[in-house]
Parts: structure tokens; C-alpha cells; sequence
């Protein structure tokens, strides 16, 4: 005889996965007891949000899917954050939670919440198990859900009596998928490939605009290929950063409103974009009017959906990145040259680089290049949300795909920290590091608890301006420097950390910048920097909201 | 802007109505009428939802409804050659001796069944498209509707094609 709990933990193995991260409560008492002399890793969190993070952070560093466990009401509740940041950047993670048993649902009884119906539009998929004998084909079902076609977060409930119920050993035959309502495209379809293959040989003024989904879709050798065999400049967005290395000749780093002015006026001069695994957000796209206004767009995702969601397109392509990027390489004859466009291109480049001051004083962007340069393409950084997330987008130069995690779509605050300890179960041998502002760090602190019981090496560099200083500038320069409830008092992080048993570093001064990052490398567990800087630093170029993207303020002319 | 009748086949699965109407009120779609049932498969459900829209939200409505794991077909049978059917319930003021008969004219001209009748009351049963009840509404109005019931539409395509899943 077997519980469903060791059902489920059995159907966890069988799907590979090595390590879950989670908290107990009365529900799961049955699913923990199995944990209990399980070989699964499962890392206890202090908050189950960073629970799901966490999953989160493993799966985009890894490629394959996260788990989190919490248990009913309170606990599946505090998953939600997390389940809606994965379902926006479309992560593939399996939230387990913990329900009443079957006889008490929809009684109100203790710690009961309808997490199956909270999470309805922030899940790819979701199931209420009502059986444990259904148990097998769902966990196998959810994990074929959440990474096949566009991926997401697929939410499992237990009620505690289907984790307790005894079902007679069956024979270990893992049921076939049988979705008829579920059947992703994969291929793209010819004629349309041979289409675009068209447009990009006759095209004078190609860009490539690549998103996460690039990633996602482990394309970024077939791009990277594309971009340089014909001649053909490429940006991504911030979900795309790392699909092509940052120092490479055809790369225009980010788009929208804080890319770079020349990835911008490329974009709205091109005359065909090509849309790999992005879905034209109105971060990207600013007035979609006036967004890529002369070009014709191929776009290339494995949603549907996002076909023509925002912005017409003249040449869709449903399916893989990957098999459709081959299938285009496969068609296109390799290319000469691309002048004019490409000394226009350069020369945009040249004329506008980011730049930031550079007078001595302790500038975050300072602190990401050093970074950059001391981890020289090793490492995963992940960020928090607001101006933290905006500098290291701008200023780290991202050398491979899943070396950058942060969230993109929900723009949760707290994601970071999380998301970091994820990655490194992920990439145990690479350095991770958390860019942080003193607000997001904030918002997760209580995981310095976790990183400190099991020794997980992140290494979390906060950019202290004592503000949540994203809203301030937007307060700066649209609200008329009324700085209304963003300023923060200071914390000392370093004593909190030490609290915990973790070392850290207080750094005000631009000298001590490099010391402090090679002191937390040299670190072998968990190392917070405590970074005071210029606290009214602001993030440019900008487009403000409503602009055309070539209308950026705060530029540079070199 | 014009509604369009669409034909769902759904899996026969506990929370599947509620993802379907969820994700029409959360994108924004306007359902003007929703009728839904077992049919030919066992394990399915057929859904005929009436939603109003331009081109471009119905073809973000048709790939949402799309995405979900539990729907299995989606055809839009606007401009296909249907059949289509609602049925009404109407209770309506018959006072015996004064309108009664004149209402019970009204129904048979209408082809609508008496399906109760009270002291004061009747109850008539109607079948047909929505512009025949609305008619049939119209007409009785004069005498006072105490109470109506209205089911969403349901469609089928006329002559030997169907609307089913696609194997
Ligand atoms: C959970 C959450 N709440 C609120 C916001 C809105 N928000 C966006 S950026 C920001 C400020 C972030 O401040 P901080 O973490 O200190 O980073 P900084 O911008 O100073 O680098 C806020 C409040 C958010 N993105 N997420």
C-alpha cells in the first residue's frame, strides 16, 4: 500500500526534480513526513512568497522546472506573488499546495482558501486533486504543462485526505498524456518561414528585437548566428539580456524605456523587425503607434496569442524559436554586408553610449561595471525591482543565456533575494549574486534566515539610496520633487546580516567598491554589501510614459 | 462591432465554466449571452457563448479561450449557415374575461405553448431566435410581464457539417 504523499514525492523523482523549497503547516503534515527520509533536497524558506521565488529563480537559471510547496489558506496564499511573477515572465514552476480535506471543502473550514480559483489568471494550469488514485497522471500532467509550449506556473492542491488515502501499489506505468485541449505548436509553418527568409534577404534596415522567449526556447546560438551571418543588429528586451552576448559587435543592448538610445532609434528606423519570443509590452514599445513605424514585422513566438496582441504584424510564425531559427539559417544565403545600415547603426552607437558621471562619488553603475568586469562573463545576477534592476540591465554586460534572472513582467519587488538562492541550486559552481535596492531587499529580508541555515552562497549587493528611489525619480521629474512616502530611513543591513551570522560590508566610498565585491567572491557562504550611494542617482536615458521611444530624455551625446 | 456566436467544446472537467467566463471578464470581453450542456461526447461539454466585439478582440478572445488546457475546440459560426434556438419563459399578467384571450392569440401566433395558468397569470413558453422573443416580449408587454427566463442561444451548423474536435 501507498499514500498519496509517497505517490506524489515518487512522481516529483520521476520528473527529475532534485530539490523543492517549501514550509509546513497541518495539511501537508503527511507530505512532509515523506520529505522526512526522502532523498529529495527540500529547502526550508521563511516566507513560502520566497518559496515560490525560489522555484522560480531555479528554473529560469536552469531550464527546467521549479517546485514550492506551502501549505493551505495562509500558506498557498503567500505563494501568489510569487505564481503571478512566474506566470508574467512565463517560468515554468509547479506550486503544490496543501488543501482541506475533500469532506471540508467549501465549508470554511480552518485555514481553507480557494487557491485553485485565487489562481485562475495567474496560472497556466491549475487542478484541485479530488482523488489520490488521479494523483500520478496530474503531477505528470502538470510538469508536461508547465515546460512544453509557451511555459508557466501550473498549481497543484492536495487536500490533506488525498495525501493520507492508501491506494494498493500499482504497477509503475506512468499514464500517457492524453490533452486533447492542449497541443503546442513546435514547427514553424514553411511558408511562412520561407517568408521572412524573403523580407530579411531584400531588407535594407533589419533589427532583431529578442525577448525572453529566446531564452526560453534555448535559441540563443540559432540568433546569435542569425544576427551574424546576415549582417543584422540586434536588441532585447530585458527579459532577452544574455541571449547575445553583450560585447558582441551586432548587439544593441536593451530597448524601451531605459534602453539604449541607439537600440531605440534603430528600432524606429528599421525597415523590418523581427520579433523573436517577445510580445511588444508597452515597457518596450512606448506609444505603440509610433513604435517601429517603417517596418514590416515577422514575429516569431510559440503564443499564439501574442500574434498581433499589441501591434499588427505582416509575417506571424507560431512555434519553437529554436526549430524555427534553424529553419530560417537552413533557407538564407549568407550575406555580404549590411552598409549603410550597419555604419548608421555604429555610428548612433558611437554618438550615444550609456554613460554616467563619473566624479569620484559612489554611482551604482560604478559598482555594476566593476562587477561585471571582476566576474568577466562567470556568475548569475539577479536583480529587485526599480532602478537596482534598470542599472544592472544598462550596465552589466551579459555574456550568456540564464546568467540574468530578474522579474520583468509583474516587476515584483522582493523577487531577488529569493530568486537568487533558487539560482544557485541551479548553478551551484557559479558565483549569484542579488542587485538589490534597500527597499526589495527589504521586502524579502527574512530569507537572510534560509541563505544563513543551509549556507547558500548568494551574495546580495545592496544599492542603498534610502529611497525606493524608481518612484522618487518618477516623483523628480513628473510630480514636482514632492517626494511622497519614498524616502527611507537608514537601515544598517551589515548589523542585520551579522544578526544572522552572515558577514557583510558597509561601503561608502568609491575606493572600497572593489574590495567589498572580491571580499564577498572570496566568501565561500552568504556576503551582503551594504553600498551607500548617491541617493538621487537617477536611471537614463528614459522614455517618459506615452513617448515614442526615440523621444528619450536624459541622453547622452559622447 | 457586431456579436459573434462562437461554439465551445470543452472538457467535462469541475472549474472549466469558471476559467471560460474568467477570462472573458478579465480581458474585457462582453458576453451578451452563454448557453451551455453535455453533447455528443461523453466527456465534453458544448458552450455557445454570444460575445460582442471588433475583429481584432474576437480573434484575442478565440486564442485565449484557445490557450486554455481544458477547451479543446473554438469556431467561430458567425457567418457559417446556422440553426439557432433560445428558449424563454414568460409569466405574464391574463386576467380571465379581459386579456387572457387576447394574450393566448398573441401565444399561438407566436407558436409559444401555455405552459401554466393561474388565477390571474399564464405562463408561455417560447422557442426561436432572439429576434423572436424579443417580439414576443415586445407584444406582451402591454399586458405587464411579471417575470421572464430567458436561456443564452445555442447554434448548430445547418446540413451535414459539425463542429467537433479535431482529431
Ligand atoms: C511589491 C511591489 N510593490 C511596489 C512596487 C512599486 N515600485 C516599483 S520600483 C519601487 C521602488 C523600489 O525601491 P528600491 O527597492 O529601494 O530600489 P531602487 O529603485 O531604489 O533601486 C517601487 C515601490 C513594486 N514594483 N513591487
Amino acid at each position: 500500500m501507498k499514500t498519496g504523499a509517497r505517490i506524489l514525492i515518487e512522481g516529483l523523482q520521476r520528473e527529475g526534480v532534485e530539490t523543492i523549497f517549501g514550509y509546513p503547516g497541518g495539511v501537508v503534515l503527511p507530505i512532509y513526513d515523506e520529505l522526512y527520509d526522502s532523498s529529495l533536497q527540500h529547502i526550508l524558506v521563511r516566507h513560502e512568497q520566497a518559496a515560490a521565488h525560489a522555484a522560480d529563480g531555479y528554473a529560469r537559471a536552469s531550464g527546467r522546472v521549479g517546485v514550492c510547496l506551502a501549505t493551505s489558506g495562509p500558506g498557498a496564499c503567500n505563494l501568489v506573488t510569487g505564481i503571478a511573477t512566474a506566470y508574467m515572465d512565463s517560468v515554468p514552476i509547479i506550486a503544490l499546495t496543501g488543501q482541506v480535506p475533500t469532506n471540508l471543502l467549501g465549508n470554511d473550514a480552518f485555514q481553507e482558501a480557494d487557491i485553485t480559483g485565487i489562481t485562475l489568471p495567474i496560472t497556466k494550469h491549475n487542478y484541485l486533486v479530488k482523488q489520490t488514485k488521479d494523483l500520478t497522471r496530474i503531477i505528470h500532467e502538470a510538469f508536461y504543462i508547465a515546460r512544453t509550449g509557451r511555459p508557466g506556473p501550473v498549481l497543484v492542491d492536495l487536500p490533506k485526505d488525498v495525501s493520507t488515502t492508501q491506494l494498493e501499489e500499482e504497477t509503475e506505468t506512468i499514464p500517457a498524456i492524453v490533452l486533447p485541449g492542449y497541443k503546442p505548436t513546435f514547427k514553424g509553418h514553411v511558408k511562412q518561414i520561407e517568408r521572412a527568409v524573403e523580407l530579411i534577404e531584400r531588407a535594407e534596415r533589419p533589427v532583431i528585437y529578442a525577448g525572453g522567449g529566446v531564452i526560453a526556447a534555448n535559441a540563443s546560438a540559432e540568433l546569435v548566428e542569425l544576427a551574424m551571418r546576415e549582417f543584422i543588429p540586434v536588441t532585447t528586451t530585458l527579459m532577452g539580456l544574455g541571449a547575445i552576448p553583450c560585447d558582441h559587435p551586432m548587439n544593441l543592448g536593451m530597448l524601451g524605456m531605459h534602453g539604449t538610445e541607439y537600440a531605440n532609434y534603430a528600432v524606429t528606423e528599421s525597415d523590418l523587425l523581427i520579433a523573436i519570443g517577445a510580445r511588444f509590452d508597452d515597457r518596450v514599445t512606448g506609444r505603440i503607434q509610433t513604435f517601429a513605424p517603417h517596418a514590416t514585422i515577422i514575429h516569431i513566438d510559440v503564443d499564439p496569442a501574442e500574434i498581433g496582441k499589441n501591434k499588427p504584424v505582416d509575417v506571424p510564425i507560431v512555434g519553437d524559436a529554436k526549430a524555427i531559427l534553424q529553419g530560417m539559417l537552413g533557407r538564407l544565403k549568407k550575406r555580404a554586408e549590411r552598409e549603410p545600415w550597419l555604419s548608421k547603426v555604429r555610428y548612433w552607437k558611437e554618438k550615444h553610449p550609456l554613460r554616467y558621471r563619473q566624479d569620484g562619488k559612489l554611482r551604482p553603475q560604478y559598482i555594476i561595471r566593476k562587477l561585471s568586469e571582476l566576474l568577466d562573463g562567470r556568475g548569475v545576477i539577479v536583480s529587485e525591482v526599480g532602478q537596482n534592476q534598470m542599472w544592472t540591465a544598462q550596465h552589466f554586460c551579459f555574456r550568456r543565456p540564464r546568467s540574468w534572472l530578474t522579474s520583468g513582467g509583474l516587476g515584483t519587488m522582493g523577487y531577488g533575494f529569493p530568486a537568487a538562492m533558487g539560482a544557485h541550486f541551479a548553478q551551484p559552481n557559479e558565483p549569484v549574486f542579488d542587485i538589490a535596492g534597500d527597499g526589495s531587499f527589504q521586502m524579502n529580508i527574512q530569507e537572510l534566515g534560509t541563505v544563513a541555515a543551509y549556507n547558500i552562497p548568494v551574495k546580495v549587493a545592496i544599492l542603498n539610496n534610502m529611497y525606493l528611489g524608481m518612484v522618487r525619480q518618477w516623483q523628480e521629474l513628473f510630480y514636482d520633487r514632492r517626494y511622497s512616502y519614498t524616502e527611507l530611513p537608514a537601515v544598517d543591513f551589515v548589523k542585520i546580516a551579522n544578526a544572522y551570522g552572515i558577514d557583510g560590508m558597509q561601503v561608502e566610498d568609491i575606493g572600497d567598491v572593489e574590495e567589498a565585491l572580491k571580499t564577498a567572491l572570496a566568501t565561500d557562504g552568504p556576503f551582503i554589501m551594504d553600498f551607500r550611494i548617491e541617493r538621487e542617482e537617477n536611471v537614463f536615458p528614459m522614455v517618459p510614459a506615452g513617448a515614442a521611444i526615440n523621444e528619450m530624455i536624459g541622453g547622452h551625446e559622447s | 462591432m457586431k456579436p459573434h456566436t462562437l461554439s465551445v467544446l470543452v472538457e467535462n472537467k469541475a472549474g472549466v465554466l469558471s476559467r471560460v467566463t474568467g477570462l472573458f471578464s478579465r480581458r474585457g470581453f462582453n458576453i451578451e449571452s452563454l448557453a451551455v450542456g453535455t453533447c455528443e461526447e461523453p466527456d465534453m461539454s458544448r458552450i455557445t457563448i454570444v460575445v460582442i466585439g471588433d475583429d481584432r478582440q474576437l480573434e484575442q478572445v478565440d486564442k485565449q479561450l484557445n490557450k486554455l488546457i481544458d477547451v479543446i475546440k473554438v469556431s467561430d459560426i458567425t457567418d457559417t449557415e446556422t440553426v439557432e434556438r433560445e428558449l424563454a419563459l414568460i409569466k405574464v399578467n391574463a386576467e380571465p374575461g379581459t386579456s387572457r384571450a387576447e394574450v393566448m392569440q398573441i401565444a399561438s401566433i407566436f407558436r409559444a405553448q401555455i405552459i401554466d395558468v393561474g388565477s390571474r397569470t399564464v405562463v408561455l413558453e417560447v422557442t426561436g431566435d432572439s429576434d423572436k422573443i424579443n417580439a414576443l416580449e415586445k407584444l406582451l408587454r402591454q399586458y405587464g410581464i411579471k417575470e421572464l427566463v430567458r436561456t443564452g442561444k445555442i447554434a448548430i451548423l445547418r446540413g451535414a457539417k459539425v463542429v467537433k474536435a479535431s482529431k
